[in-house]
């Protein structure tokens, strides 16, 4: 009696011609891209390696575009002199302050636009028309009212973060699977405890995917309103550096502004992942 | 559990209609779930039947009608009506354990007390040792065992199920109707259980409520015969067969209406 698989086997071809054996052809490859993090930082050396090597061997003018041991050098003098600090902690002071205001009341106002209909109406009105402004073109006004001071500047960046907050929490406060709000209201858990333990938990992914695109707004803004009027931050420091064509400055100010911009990109990634362990 | 038993609490459907905008989707439905009893409700698709155990619960207002309770319910029930969702509803960045205590936190009780009913809950649904786990660490069988050990947790008069079994594959399902039957076996706990399966209502029900089509109307109540210990025994299988080829046999042409309805839509 020959086991199931002989005859399997032995279910030859009827036909002589079709003798020829393959494997099915695997078509599964691609479209799940990973992230090498050592391929990121070889590129990256790879490519400042050729800059500096332009800038050594001649190749480019280092008036336009200094190597980057010069912009190493200009970074510790600046870091010695310790202007680097003076300019860096105006900008984190407004940074700061101006990130804090727009997201608290961001937070605020998204939140009521995503709980009450009265506030959806009004808001999603108000923020449609107000949020495709471009919020620099508020800033000479702001210093009308506000006057020439840190505020103008301040207020600026807290406009830009607001909208963008406000935008992203009332999104994740909607998209808040109902079935777990009426799983709360079947228990009767009280509107504040539904909204501290089910809504806000809930929205919690699409508020700090906010926060990353609103860390990149204020930084867009304050060296924009540090570029019209101030003295110290590292929007004027650029700014200057470029008037006076010290070009190895004004990059080392850029490569401040990318550090700045890596910087708060990882603490978001810290918070996700603290706080979003459960995804 | 002998204290629960001396209280009544019966759940009344009172001409209960609903509309969605202009969609008649029950019009005066009226039964009676008395204490202790479990009533299975089945129908063709979009008859209303998760509408109508909305409406009991007091998710939705009716458009007519009401639900009523009569009579008390036990003295330490936290939630007389507790409903058990298909898709489970568990908040997914709590612990097994956080999500059976979550309908606690805002009772009058104390973190000890808290603490042995959760346990007490895991317990009975075999989830002690999964008491830290995250709802996505589970499979489908037991995440709804977390959202019965919630339920159970609050010690219901009327457990108000949606299908709770659909969204599972087959030998999950047979070990979770175990579960139900032993659950509700003392009739401390009574149930209105929604499902399209009529095997599941034959052998959970003690009367099945058949709705028409849309919009969903009383059709028939069917009482089954037989106790829910007596319907484990194998003589008993053929009965329980003929029950369900009589309700297959009620409702199949509107079944089928209602397939050719929804593909149309």
């Amino acid at each position: 009696m020959p086991s199931a698989r002989c005859s399997m086997l032995e279910r030859a071809p009827q036909d002589d011609r079709v003798t020829e054996v393959r494997p099915v052809a695997f078509r599964g490859a691609g479209f799940v891209p990973k992230a090498g993090r050592a391929s990121g930082w070889t590129a990256l050396a790879l490519v400042i390696a050729l800059w500096q090597l332009a800038g050594s061997a001649g190749w480019v003018n280092p008036l336009f575009l200094p190597a980057p041991s010069a912009i190493a050098v200009a970074l510790y003098k600046l870091a010695m002199s310790g202007a680097l600090w003076q300019h860096v902690s105006a900008s984190v002071v407004r940074i700061g302050s101006g990130w804090l205001l727009g997201t608290v009341a961001g937070v605020i106002i998204g939140f009521a636009i995503g709980l009450s209909t009265l506030a959806r109406g009004v808001g999603i009105t108000f923020i449609s028309a107000l949020f495709p402004i471009p919020k620099i073109a508020l800033l000479p006004l702001l210093i009308l009212w506000l006057g020439i001071g840190e505020e103008p500047k301040i207020a600026t960046i807290a406009l830009g973060v607001f909208f963008s907050t406000a935008i992203s929490v009332y999104s994740g406060v909607d998209a808040v699977p109902r079935n777990l709000i009426r799983m709360a209201q079947s228990f009767n858990v009280p509107f504040h405890a539904i909204v501290t333990r089910v809504i806000w938990p809930g929205a919690l992914p699409s508020i700090l995917a906010g926060f990353r695109i609103t860390a990149s707004v204020a930084l867009l803004l304050v060296v924009s309103a540090e570029m019209i009027g101030a003295q110290f931050g590292i929007g004027a420091f650029v700014l200057q550096a470029g008037n006076l064509m010290q070009t190895d400055q004004l990059l080392a100010g850029v490569v401040i502004l990318s550090l700045f911009g890596l910087a708060v990109g990882k603490a978001i990634n810290v918070l996700e992942t603290r706080l979003l362990h459960w995804r | 559990m002998t204290d629960r038993k001396r209280t009544h609490m019966d759940l009344i459907a009172d001409h209960i209609s609903h509309r969605f905008g202009g969609l008649d989707v029950l019009d005066h439905v009226s039964f009676t779930v008395a204490s202790g009893e479990v009533v299975a409700i089945v129908g063709p698709s979009g008859c209303g039947k998760s509408t109508l155990l909305s409406i009991l619960g007091g998710l939705l207002r009716p458009s007519e009608g009401r639900a009523e309770l009569r009579g008390a319910p036990p003295a330490d029930s936290l939630n007389p009506l507790t409903f058990v969702f298909q898709d489970f509803a568990l908040l997914p960045w709590c612990t097994v354990e956080a999500n059976v205590e979550f309908p606690l936190v805002h009772t009058a009780l104390d973190a000890a007390t808290r603490r042995a009913v959760v346990d007490d809950a895991l317990k009975r649904t075999g989830l002690t040792d999964f008491r830290g786990a995250y709802p996505k660490q589970l499979s489908g069988g037991m995440r709804q065992r977390v959202g019965i050990a919630r339920a159970l947790a609050v010690r219901p008069a009327i457990l108000l199920m949606d299908e709770p079994l659909s969204a599972l594959d087959s030998q999950t399902r047979e070990l979770l109707m175990e579960d139900f039957i032993r659950l509700l076996a003392d009739g401390a706990m009574g149930a209105v259980y929604v499902t399209h399966n009529l095997e599941e209502a034959v052998r959970l029900a003690d009367r099945i409520v058949v709705l028409s089509r849309r919009p969903g109307r009383v059709r028939e109540i069917v009482d089954i015969p037989m106790t829910r210990a007596e319907r484990g025994a194998i003589d008993a299988r053929g009965k329980l067969l003929a029950l369900q080829n009589d309700l297959w046999s009620l409702i199949r042409e509107e079944a089928i209406d209602a397939e050719r309805e929804v593909q149309h839509a």
